[in-house]
């Protein structure tokens, strides 16, 4: 029988040779990913009661990225907590304040094409950007996995989302996700998994199709891979991981997919997704010239290398507008190095930036740079729900680096073309 | 199992940022749930009773992982929530936590303070002020067996002394 990537790595996971669509199976987990927010602290109790410890530390990677830097006494304990959680279990793979989870896992090696892998964050999908069949699953889920090595699942379906085409200057995968949100609507995925493919897809960098794989969360999906290639194995190989057999890893010509979505690049328009949905995405040019007080660059969704590469484009030999802030959150603290190396992080420092530690901080609410009462927020993040970035009449928009950071100089929503075909 | 409630109806897409909104999210449990759902409905955490029962639109729970979005409901006794669909990750964490999350296409004669009652087993729920009953989807086998053992902690605990 044909099969999907999906269905191949979920057999493999269950240890038989097909699985179906609507099965619901048990699957040995190759990874689990966890953070300071929804890790140790939530599961150190669990683990204390059911009397185990956890069942590989060697397929465990540990992050802490939601309270980093901590910002107060109770943000500190959760960091301690998680520290002292990963000396007890002698989790090796454990990287303290050095980037978001979704970022650093691949950056530093741990996953590769094949793998079954479930993160305690809902942008796990990110990792399906490396043809890993990764899903984000809740603090008691990680738990049963952190004991028994084990989750299980319902063998979702495949829906494929088939991208031709090349978009333009200023335009970028953070385009074509909110694209989606707005074609397709926020519950477009239904827990199924997404697949990307087409010659868009092909023609992207690792760091572009992660921005697509983690925004199949914004597509309600379990997952969004992408089928692994030679761009997939030279990255994962220079991560100092094996990428192993990555061809076997791909969907069979004639797998049954639940529906096909084609979109067209050489049209997109930069997006703009106005409060309280990605769904709410429009053609930047038809966007509300909306008041904003903080232009955002940051998260595992807008603030990797690439990423502030697009922002560093638009900001070279340029200034942030007077009164308005325009705050920086590299994803990793590796991106910000490399970043700092090659002349990124100069340009946009001297645009007036203010940079921030690496961290998921402002984009979920949880650290700094957060929104006051009724502030509006243009950011390179994933979503912008109600309260989301802050106080809950605080408002976002979304939209990609480009975006911002034009936004950021003249001090509205801006299209960055404007700006990238006339440079200062 | 059949529940008996009061109905708080809400619409499409309620998120885990407004059940469990994120600068709350190192606060005590107590504190969260003071203000879940608060930029939705400001007298729902004051007023929800044990036993109340959610009845919302489509892709309920959609969003961050959270799974405090459950856990608050729970606390504050919350009994079931019945939807069209649900945000996956939230639904997993329903039944983790021991609350079922019911998928129900025919809610829309549902209206809030209503009064209904829940069939788990049998899929059906009936609006006892109008008296019409829906038919529900059934709960699959291995989610029941969680909500039998009152969430994924105590169905583990019995599952590894076995």
């Amino acid at each position: 029988m044909q099969q999907t990537i999906a269905q191949k790595i979920i057999a493999k996971a269950a240890g038989a040779d097909y699985v179906s669509p609507g099965d619901i199976v048990t699957c040995a987990v190759d990874l689990a990913m966890i953070h300071d927010s929804g890790g140790p602290r939530r599961a150190k109790p669990i683990l204390e009661r059911l009397g185990v410890g956890v069942w590989d530390a060697s397929k465990i990677v540990l992050i802490s990225d939601h309270y980093a830097p901590c910002v107060d006494a109770e943000s500190a304990a959760i960091l301690k907590l998680t520290r002292e959680w990963a000396a007890e279990h002698n989790i090796l793979n454990f990287y303290d304040q050095q980037g978001i989870c979704h970022v650093v896992t691949p950056e530093r090696g741990h996953l590769c094409p094949g793998m079954f892998a479930v993160g305690g964050d809902s942008h796990s999908p990110t990792g399906g950007a490396f043809g890993a069949y990764m899903f984000g699953i809740g603090a008691t889920d990680m738990a049963g996995v952190l004991a028994t090595g084990e989750t299980w699942i319902r063998v979702p379906g495949t829906i494929r989302i088939h991208w031709t085409g090349t978009f333009g200057p200023g335009v970028a995968a953070k385009d074509m996700a909110l694209k989606m949100c707005a074609e397709l609507g926020m519950d477009a995925g239904d827990y199924q998994a997404i697949e990307y493919g087409g010659d868009t897809i092909a023609g992207l960098g690792m760091m572009e199709r992660m921005t697509l794989a983690n925004m199949a969360a914004e597509l309600g999906a379990q997952t969004g891979i992408v089928e692994p290639d030679e761009t997939t194995a030279a990255y994962v190989q220079s991560a100092g991981a094996d990428p192993g057999d990555w061809q076997a890893f791909r969907s069979d010509e004639g797998a049954d997919y639940l529906t096909t979505h084609d979109f067209s690049a050489n049209e997109l328009e930069p997006q703009v997704a106005a409060p309280h949905s990605p769904s709410n995405a429009v053609d930047v040019g038809d966007a509300d010239k909306a008041h904003i007080d903080q232009f955002y660059i940051g998260a595992c969704t807008g603030a990797k290398l690439n990423d502030l590469e697009m922002a560093a484009s638009v900001l070279k030999g340029r200034h942030v507008a007077p009164g308005k802030r325009l705050t920086v959150a590299p994803a990793s603290a590796r991106i910000l190095a490399e970043a700092m190396r090659n002349g990124t992080m100069q340009i946009i420092m001297d645009a007036g930036a203010n940079l921030l530690p690496t961290g998921c901080g402002a984009c979920a609410g949880y650290g700094v740079g957060t929104l006051a009462e009724d502030e509006v927020c243009l950011a390179s993040t994933a979503r912008n729900f109600q309260g989301r970035m802050g106080a809950k009449t605080s408002k976002v928009y979304l939209a990609s680096p480009y975006t911002v950071a034009a936004s950021a100089v003249t001090g509205t929503i801006t299209d960055p073309r404007d700006l990238l075909g006339d440079a200062p | 199992m059949t529940l008996t409630g009061r109905v708080w109806r809400f619409g499409d897409d309620v998120n885990t940022d407004v059940i469990a909104p994120g600068i709350y999210m190192k606060s005590p449990l107590q504190e969260l749930a003071e203000h879940c759902l608060e930029s939705v409905d400001a007298s729902f955490a004051s007023s929800v009773q044990s036993g109340d029962i959610i009845v919302s639109g489509k892709n309920f729970g959609m969003g961050s992982s959270r799974e405090q979005a459950a856990q608050v409901l729970e606390h504050l006794g919350v009994a079931a929530v019945i939807a069209p669909s649900f945000g996956g990750i939230f639904y997993r964490n329903a039944f983790n936590w021991g609350l079922p999350a019911i998928v129900c296409a025919a809610v829309n004669g549902i209206e809030m303070s209503q009064r209904i009652e829940v069939d788990l087993a049998g899929g059906s729920i009936t609006n006892l002020d109008s008296g019409i009953s829906v038919a529900s989807d059934a709960i699959p086998d291995h989610l029941m067996g969680l909500i039998d053992a009152g969430g994924l902690v105590p169905y583990l605990e019995k599952k590894l002394k076995d």
